[in-house]
């Protein structure tokens, strides 16, 4: 980041380029990270959810149900980094 | 090599007004509401003898899918009572959702905040009313910030917890998770099918048959957004059908 942000001045660009720079990385960043653990966390629960179905498929409607609750609960954290993506790269 | 621009945020987004203070999103909303109340109205005027078939067979599917989908899994059979509240709920948010897809519309009306942010609002204060109706205020309060089976030290820091969890989080991310998907949906279509044309015109004759590549992309994002559209309402009408069970009989 300092290397960039240096090479960024030498080469004599304002400030605002300078601030918009930044703005783009670290909006990309900020999805980027917030990805992680959703996709994780998503990867994990629908993996156990479909070994709950296989043990017992006669409790599958109750597990998908419970599955999607879950996912919508982690999911909403990767949700909220592509919402600060927006605001940092567009606002 | 190839001329891309990818459009501001709000060209995509904002829509010029067909008259003051109504724009596509306005309509939208608007048509939403009509057909689900037209399909209704279609529904109940038919003849109860014969079996259900049209349209009264279509409103018996949506209304049997709230039935068993949503209420039976998450208040149970007490819970019954709410199905119209979370059937209208459903249809309005998924009719609201098609859209995206639709050529010409082309703009899920939820991916502006207001539609969501409202609907989240209303939710909110129909849960804390039923919990304060069914508990009292100072029951429905007690049991959501000091939940039972909690050595009493741990308040300290559970109380705090419980209140941003089940106060403010709750709307937030039940608007946020709508809002958000539907846009981060509407951007995807539209980056593809930007790269796609962007491709087919290329100057380079090389590149147009590239352009394939970034078409199937978009095809086959139209049909996940299908999905997405009725996922999101789903699970707006179930966690809807969660807080409110969990206002009216609280955890023991």
């Amino acid at each position: 980041m300092e290397a960039i942000a240096q090479l960024i001045a030498a080469t004599d660009t304002g400030a605002a380029d300078l601030k918009n720079a930044n703005a783009a990385m670290s909006a990309g960043y900020a999805y980027g990270l917030a990805a992680i653990g959703p996709g994780i966390g998503i990867g994990y629960l629908v993996g156990k959810s479909v070994e709950a179905m296989a043990r017992q498929p006669e409790a599958a409607g109750m597990v998908r149900t419970t599955m999607f609750l879950g996912i919508a609960f982690t999911e909403a954290l990767a949700l909220i980094g592509f919402v600060v993506f927006i605001l940092l790269k567009f606002a | 090599m190839i001329a891309l621009e990818f459009p501001e945020i709000n060209s995509i987004l904002r829509w010029k007004d067909i008259f003051p203070g109504f724009n596509k999103i306005a309509l939208i909303a608007v048509l939403a509401t009509l057909i689900s109340t037209v399909i209704f109205l279609l529904a109940v005027r038919k003849d109860h003898s014969t079996a259900p078939k049209g349209v009264r067979n279509f409103a018996e599917t949506i209304v049997e899918f709230i039935e068993n989908g949503v209420v039976m899994q998450t208040m149970g059979k007490e819970g019954l009572a709410w199905t119209p509240f979370l059937l209208t709920m459903f249809l309005f948010i998924y009719l609201c959702n098609v859209p995206g897809i639709i050529p010409f519309f082309q703009m899920p009306a939820t991916a502006r905040m207001a539609v969501p942010m409202f609907l989240a609002l209303m939710v909110w204060v129909i849960y804390n009313a039923v919990g304060i109706k069914h508990q009292g205020l100072g029951g429905y309060f007690k049991s959501t910030l000091f939940p039972p089976g909690v050595p009493k030290a741990l308040y300290i820091l559970v109380t705090p917890i419980e209140f941003i969890s089940a106060i403010i989080v709750r709307p937030f991310s039940l608007a946020v998770r709508l809002f958000a998907n539907m846009m981060a949906g509407h951007i995807l279509l539209v980056t593809f099918a930007l790269l796609s044309e962007a491709l087919f015109q290329a100057k380079d004759k090389v590149l147009i048959p590239v352009g394939i590549l970034p078409f199937f992309m978009l095809i086959f994002l139209t049909s996940f957004e299908v999905l997405v559209a009725f996922l999101q309402a789903y699970i707006f009408a179930m966690l809807t059908a969660v807080y409110i069970g969990g206002a009216a009989h609280p955890e023991h």
